[in-house]
C-alpha cells in the first residue's frame, strides 16, 4: 500500500514491518525472516528453524547467561 | 545552513537564560524543554561529529561484526532506526526517572545543568565510544575489553565492581517500589494483577500464537489498564482493602521471595512477558509525558537554586559537591550504559559510522526522559514535594506536624492541600513516600490529566504511573537477579569450578540464593530505616554506577592512546578525571564526614556512645537492634570502600596501560581485522 504526501510516497507495508521489526528487537528478537534468508544463502545444508523455535532460542539466549543486560 | 544553526544556539542561550536567571516567580517548562533540545541538537551536530570524525575516525568502509559473522541470531545486521529502538529501550529504565527527582530538593537549577552538561560531555560519550570498541572488537563485553587491553588482574577488579554494583542497584530499586506500595491497596493489588496477566501472555506467546509479541502485549495492556481501574474499586472497598494493605517490611519479603522464584522458573512463563509489557509501557509512556508536558506546558514550582544545596537536605545529606553529580546518575552519565552497548548493540550494528547516531543519540534521549522526570518533579508545590520526599523521621507522620514543619522550611503548605492531594490520587497518605517513584507520579498524573480526564481521572494516572514504575523495576530486579547469578558463577566458578556450571540444579540455585540474599540485605535495611532508606542506598548506587562509568571512560582512554590518537585523549580522561572526583570524594565523605545523617563511622560512632550509656536510639527498638545499626553502617562503610579502592585499582591499571602504550611507538590496540573482503549486504 502506498501513501502519497508531502510530495513523497511512503510503503505503509514497510512501514508497518518496520514497526514490527522495531517493537520485536526492543525485546530480544531479531527478524525472523533475515535469519531465513541468511540460512539459506550461507549454510544451504542446515535446517531452518521454524518461527516458533527461533522465538523460543531467541528468548531463552535474552535471559540466558550474558544476556538479558539492561540498564536500571 | 550556518544561519539554522546559529538560529539554534540563539534559542537555546535565551531559553537557557530564562530558566538560569529567572528568581522569585514560576517559569514555564517549555523554556526548560527548549533549552535541552537546543543543547542537544547543537552537541549532536557539532561535538560527536567532532568524536566521530576526528577522534575516532569511524570508517564507513570497513567490515563491522554484524556482516563478518552474521548468524541470524546474534550477529545480524541491522536498520539503524530499529537498532537505535532496540539500544533505547535497552538503556532507558527507572534511574533517569528517580536521580532528578531527588536532586529536585536543590532546586531545578542544578539538576537541569548537570543532566545537560553531564550527557553532552561525559555520558553520551561513554556510550558511544564503548559502542565503538566493542564494534571494533567482535562486539565483546565491557569485563572482556578490560581484560585484554588493560591485563587480567584488571578484568577481575572490574568484575568485581559490576557485581557489587548490581546487588545495590536492585536493592535500591526494589526499596523504590516498596516505597511506594506500602500501605497502598490499589497499587498492591495492581502489582499482583500483573502476575496472572503475565502467565496468561505467556502460555498464549508459548502455545498459542508464538512469536506474536505485540499481539500479545496488546491483550496484556488491555487487561492492565482493567486492572488499575478494578485496583481503585477494591480500594474503596474497606474489606478487599485491608486484604491488600501490606506493611514496607511484608513486600520486602514478597519481593525477595518473588525475586528468587521469577530468576528459577522457565523465562517464557512470567519473565518474559512482562518484559514485553514494561518496554513497550516504559516506551509509550515516555511518549505520552513527553506530549502531555507540550500540551499542558505546566509552570515550575521549585525555585530554581533551594536552600538546600548547604548538604543539610532532608531527601539525602550532603552538599551540592559531590553529591548531586552522584545523585543524577542515569540522565546524564550512567556507568550501567557501558555494559549495554557493549552488549547486543555492537553485534547489529550495520555500519561503524551508525555508532554515532545510535551511541550519542539514544543517551541525549535517555537525557530528555530525565529532564521530564525533573519537570514532573517541580511542577508540585514544594510544599508538597517535600511533604511527599522528606522521611518521617525528620517531618512527622501526620499532615498537621507534616505542613508546618515544611512551612517552616520557607515551603508553604496547608494540612488540607496535603490530605486533599492524597485525596486526589487515591491514597491514604502521601507522606515520605521517598523513592521517586510516587513523586513522578503525582506530578505525572497533574499533567496528564491536564491532556485527559481532568481532576476525576488524576488517581487513575498516579496508578498508572506508579504501575508504569513498579513493572519495569521489577522486571529488572528478575533479570538483574539472573544477570547477578550468572555472574556470581562466573566468578566463583574460577575458585569451585563446579559452580559454574549452569545446568546443574544446584549450583543454580546456590548461586540465585546468594545473589537475593546480597540484595535483600540492603533492600530490608533501607525498609526499617527510619530515615527511609533512599538516604542511605541512593547515595550507595551512585557511587557505584559512577565508579562504573569512569571505569569504562578510562578504558576508552587507554584504547585511544593504544590507537595513537592521544591528542583527543581529554575527549575522554576529562570525564573520567570527573567522575573520579566526584565518586572518591563522596565515599570519603560516605566514610569519614563528622555528621551522622552523611558519614556511616559518624552514624555508627552515635549508636556506640549511646549503646555504652545504655540508651536505645530510634530505629533500634532494643539493644539488639542497636547492634543491627552498628553492622549495617559497617556493612554500608566497607562497601563504600571496595567501591573505591575499585576506581583507585583501575585508574592505577588504566594510568599504567597508558604508560606502557607511550612507550611503545607502535599501535598497541587489539582490534579485530576481519580480512574478508567487505561484504554488501548478503540476503
Amino acid at each position: 500500500m502506498i501513501c502519497r504526501c508531502f510530495g513523497r510516497s511512503f510503503d505503509l507495508a514497510a512501514i508497518g514491518r518496520r514497526f514490527t521489526e522495531t517493537a520485536d528487537l526492543m525485546v530480544g528478537v531479531p527478524d525472523y525472516e533475515a535469519y531465513v534468508m541468511h540460512v539459506a544463502a550461507r549454510h544451504p545444508e542446515a535446517e531452518v528453524m521454524t518461527r516458533e523455535v527461533f522465538f523460543r532460542e531467541r528468548q531463552a539466549a535474552r535471559y540466558g547467561a550474558g544476556g538479558g543486560l539492561r540498564c536500571c | 545552513m550556518k544561519f539554522v544553526w546559529s538560529a539554534i544556539a540563539v534559542a537555546g542561550a535565551v531559553s537557557l537564560g530564562v530558566v538560569a536567571l529567572s528568581r522569585g516567580e514560576s517559569v514555564n517548562a517549555l523554556w526548560l524543554v527548549v533549552a535541552a533540545i537546543c543543547v542537544y541538537a547543537i552537541a549532536y551536530r557539532f561535538y560527536s561529529l567532532f568524536i566521530a570524525e576526528r577522534v575516532l575516525g569511524l570508517d564507513a568502509a570497513r567490515q563491522t561484526p554484524a556482516y563478518a559473522r552474521n548468524d541470524g541470531l546474534d550477529y545480524v545486521p541491522t536498520n539503524k532506526y530499529v537498532l537505535f529502538g532496540h539500544h533505547f529501550a535497552a538503556i532507558a529504565g527507572a534511574g533517569p526517572l528517580v536521580g532528578p527527582v531527588l536532586a529536585a530538593q536543590m532546586g531545578y537549577l542544578p539538576g537541569t545543568l548537570w543532566i545537560l552538561v553531564g550527557v553532552v560531555f561525559a555520558g553520551a560519550v561513554q556510550d558511544f565510544l564503548t559502542l565503538f570498541i566493542s564494534v571494533r572488537r567482535d562486539g565483546r563485553s565491557l569485563g572482556d575489553m578490560i581484560r585484554t587491553e588493560m591485563g587480567p588482574f584488571a578484568g577481575i577488579v572490574a568484575s568485581v565492581g559490576v557485581l557489587a554494583i548490581m546487588v545495590i542497584l536492585l536493592a535500591v530499586l526494589a526499596l523504590i517500589v516498596v516505597k511506594a506500595l506500602a500501605n497502598s491497596p490499589w497499587g498492591s493489588f495492581t502489582v499482583f494483577a500483573t502476575i496472572p496477566i503475565a502467565l496468561l501472555m505467556g502460555l498464549y506467546g508459548r502455545f498459542l500464537r508464538p512469536h506474536r509479541v505485540l499481539e500479545m502485549s496488546l491483550i496484556g495492556f488491555v487487561l492492565l489498564m482493567a486492572a488499575i481501574w478494578f485496583g481503585g474499586v477494591i480500594a474503596a472497598d474497606p474489606v478487599w482493602a485491608a486484604w491488600f494493605t501490606f506493611s514496607g517490611v511484608t513486600w520486602a519479603f514478597m519481593l525477595i521471595g518473588y525475586g528468587f522464584l521469577a530468576s528459577v522458573l522457565p523465562v517464557w512463563l512470567i519473565l518474559a512477558p512482562r518484559d514485553y509489557l514494561s518496554t513497550f509501557l516504559k516506551i509509550g509512556t515516555i511518549c505520552a509525558l513527553a506530549l502531555g508536558i507540550l500540551i499542558v506546558m505546566p509552570h515550575l514550582h521549585m525555585p530554581a537554586i533551594s536552600r538546600f544545596i548547604d548538604g543539610t537536605g532532608p531527601v539525602f545529606a550532603g552538599s551540592l559537591f559531590p553529591f548531586l553529580f552522584i545523585t543524577i546518575a542515569c540522565g546524564s552519565v550512567s556507568g550501567f550504559h557501558a555494559l549495554v552497548s557493549s552488549g547486543t548493540t555492537p553485534k547489529m550494528l550495520e555500519n561503524e559510522k551508525q555508532a554515532r547516531m545510535i551511541g550519542y543519540g539514544a543517551m541525549l534521549a535517555e537525557s530528555g526522559v530525565a529532564i521530564m522526570a525533573l519537570i514532573a518533579a517541580t511542577v508540585l508545590q514544594p510544599g508538597a514535594y517535600f511533604a511527599m520526599n522528606a522521611p518521617a523521621a525528620v517531618i512527622g507522620t501526620n499532615v498537621t506536624d507534616v505542613a508546618a514543619k515544611v512551612s517552616s522550611w520557607g515551603f508553604a503548605i496547608t494540612p488540607e492541600a496535603l490530605t486533599q492531594l492524597a485525596q486526589d490520587v487515591g491514597e491514604k497518605t502521601i507522606l515520605s513516600r521517598a523513592g521517586g517513584a510516587p513523586t513522578l507520579a503525582v506530578g505525572m498524573s497533574q499533567i496528564l490529566s491536564g491532556v485527559l480526564g481532568g481532576r476525576a481521572l488524576m488517581a487513575f494516572w498516579y496508578h498508572f504511573a506508579i504501575l508504569f514504575e513498579a513493572l519495569f523495576i521489577l522486571t529488572t530486579i528478575d533479570a538483574g537477579t539472573r544477570v547477578a547469578r550468572f555472574m556470581i558463577q562466573d566468578l566463583a566458578g574460577a575458585l569451585i569450578p563446579s559452580l559454574r556450571r549452569t545446568e546443574s540444579w544446584g549450583a543454580n540455585m546456590a548461586a540465585t540464593a546468594l545473589a537475593v540474599t546480597g540484595w535483600g540485605y540492603f533492600l530490608y535495611q533501607g525498609v526499617v530505616d527510619p530515615l527511609g532508606g533512599i538516604n542511605t542506598l541512593w547515595p550507595l548506587f551512585g557511587i557505584s554506577n559512577q565508579m562504573l562509568a569512569a571505569i569504562a571512560l578510562m578504558l576508552c582512554a587507554v584504547v585511544l592512546f593504544k590507537m595513537k590518537r592521544q591528542r583527543y585523549a581529554a575527549v575522554a580522561l576529562v570525564p573520567t578525571a570527573w567522575l573520579a572526583v566526584c565518586t572518591l570524594t563522596a565515599g570519603w565523605e560516605k566514610i569519614f564526614s563528622p555528621v551522622p545523617a552523611i558519614g556511616f563511622l559518624a552514624h555508627a560512632a552515635k549508636f556506640s556512645a549511646a549503646l555504652a550509656g545504655g540508651k536505645v536510639l530510634a530505629p533500634a527498638k532494643s539493644v539488639s537492634d542497636m547492634h543491627q545499626v552498628l553492622t549495617n553502617d559497617y556493612v554500608d562503610c566497607g562497601l563504600t570502600a571496595l567501591f573505591m579502592t575499585v576506581v583507585v585499582v583501575m585508574l592505577g591499571a588504566g594510568l599504567a596501560s597508558i604508560y606502557r602504550a607511550l612507550s611503545d611507538a607502535r599501535i598497541t590496540t587489539r582490534e579485530q581485522n576481519y580480512d574478508l573482503p567487505l561484504l554488501r549486504p548478503q540476503l
